[in-house]
């Protein structure tokens, strides 16, 4: 146990199993982003998949719509500390996106419009783990939130679930992204507690 | 990232909600300005909260934190916490939202209520390292009781321009109304795009994304503008 501060009694509204070390519930749905908030017209939005063979998959926005849609129920866990249960999206699981990609690359660098990246290794992205979404609680994405579309993949910290994705990079070494340069955990896994570079 | 134990020192009150926190942390390694820690508080049961916090000094470790009503962490923080109590810490965190004294561009920092306390520690690593970066402050806030360090922003500090935007009451005679940041504060509290200075803006996640995308109006780059958001309303 850590040292104890006196006089903190906690407000313990947060009892829950389902929230992993170091984290609190929220109802709201808080913002986090190194900058401005872009916004992308979707005539010229596409998403595109490049392998490490340099082989380029496209979508335009009326493409990803045409795909099979799923409508996820997941809970976000923030870095910052909160996290926010029972969220509910829709989007195209990246399963879909990957069904006629050839690869053999271990890792994923994700690139935004706006320019952040952030690193993952391939398999967090499939059998089921993330989603390319554009819609949240029946509305479509707000841009603050990642607008008009954001990658989900909600068992890591939010912070890779890179909001205004644009695509994929599939590399066969692993390429630290924006908050994993800046000191931030590389894997990121919440229920580990991995924040920050050596947790 | 390891956790140190911090012991408070001293307080300065800042508003009628607000506080300083002045901590002893051994072994501090120190912080660049802009940057936040983690402070985690346990009760005698073994029960845990954590918050981040930024840091407000050049060197020393300070926390300014505004009480949030019905807040877990900062009501704690802001009333019952005295000197000699500890709290556990871990950082200095974030190499984005940061100045360094070796950066000359202009610089303009857009700060919202809390939001003022990563661009003070900005100001005074400025001033501490006699940097000649010339700096703007905007400073959005609610009425002139809700002014942090209102004494030290007073002092002239040559290079430093400060604008009060007050959002509900401003002094008496106040040329511009009370209300929220727009286009023309900063436009003419602010650098022209063209002067390519590194905007930070910081404050309620509304605040920020309202004042970011006025820069963005203004033509700033978006690669020039830092931001830091720290929460609800
Ligand atoms: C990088 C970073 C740096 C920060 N730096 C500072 C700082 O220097 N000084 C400072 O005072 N705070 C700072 N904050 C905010 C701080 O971390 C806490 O969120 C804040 O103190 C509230 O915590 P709490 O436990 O008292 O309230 P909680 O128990 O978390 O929340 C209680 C209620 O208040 C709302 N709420 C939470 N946070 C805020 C907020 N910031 N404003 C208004 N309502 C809120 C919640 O939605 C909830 O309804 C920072 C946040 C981040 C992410």
């Amino acid at each position: 146990m850590g040292i104890v501060s006196r006089g903190f009694r906690g407000r313990r509204r947060e009892q829950d199993d389902r929230l992993p070390p170091g984290q609190y519930l929220v109802d709201d749905f808080p913002v986090l982003s190194a900058g401005p908030t872009p916004r992308v017209p979707l005539d010229r939005w596409e998403f595109a998949i490049d392998t490490e063979a340099e082989v380029t998959h496209r979508w335009s926005w009326p493409e990803l719509m045409a795909l099979a849609q799923t409508t996820p129920t997941v809970d976000l866990h923030c870095v910052t500390k909160w996290s926010k249960l029972d969220t509910s999206w829709q989007g195209v699981s990246l399963d879909t996106l990957f069904e006629d990609v050839e690869t053999a690359a271990e890792y994923a660098l994700v690139y935004s419009y706006g320019g952040y990246t952030t690193n993952l290794p391939l398999e967090d992205l499939l059998d089921g783990k993330a989603w390319i979404v554009h819609r949240y609680d029946g509305e479509e994405l707000e841009p603050r939130h990642g607008g008009p579309a954001r990658l989900l993949v909600p068992h890591l910290y939010l912070w890779k679930s890179a909001k205004w994705v644009r695509g994929i990079r599939l590399l066969d070494e692993d390429w630290p992204g924006f908050w994993e340069t800046a000191g931030y955990h590389n894997y990121g896994d919440p229920w580990r507690e991995q924040r920050y570079q050596g947790d | 990232m390891r956790w140190r134990t911090a012991t408070l020192t001293g307080v300065r009150e800042e508003t009628p909600s607000a506080r300083t926190l002045v901590f002893d942390v051994p072994d501090w390694p120190g912080h660049l300005a802009g940057q936040h820690v983690d402070v985690r508080l346990t009760a005698d049961d073994g029960y845990t909260a954590q918050r981040s916090y930024s840091l407000a000094a050049a060197t020393a470790f300070e926390l300014t934190v505004e009480r949030v009503p019905d807040g877990e962490v900062s009501p704690y923080l802001t009333e019952v916490i005295e000197p000699g109590d500890r709290v556990e810490i871990r950082g200095p965190v974030g190499g984005w939202f940061v100045w360094r004294p070796e950066n000359k561009s202009p610089v303009l920092l857009v700060g919202g209520g809390s939001g003022i306390v990563p661009l003070m520690a900005m100001i005074r690593a400025r001033r501490q390292a006699g940097s000649r970066a010339p700096f703007r402050l905007l400073y959005s806030l609610r009425d002139p009781l809700r002014r942090y360090y209102a004494d030290e922003l007073r002092q002239p500090d040559p290079g430093l321009d400060v604008a009060y935007l007050y959002t509900r009451a401003a002094p008496e005679g106040w040329a511009r109304p009370p209300g929220r940041i727009l286009l023309d504060d900063l436009a003419e509290g602010g650098w022209p795009a063209d002067f390519e200075p590194d905007c930070y803006v910081c404050g309620p996640t509304g605040f920020v994304e309202a004042a970011a995308d006025l820069l963005l109006a203004l033509g700033h780059a978006p690669g020039r503008i830092r931001t830091e958001r720290f929460g609800p309303t």
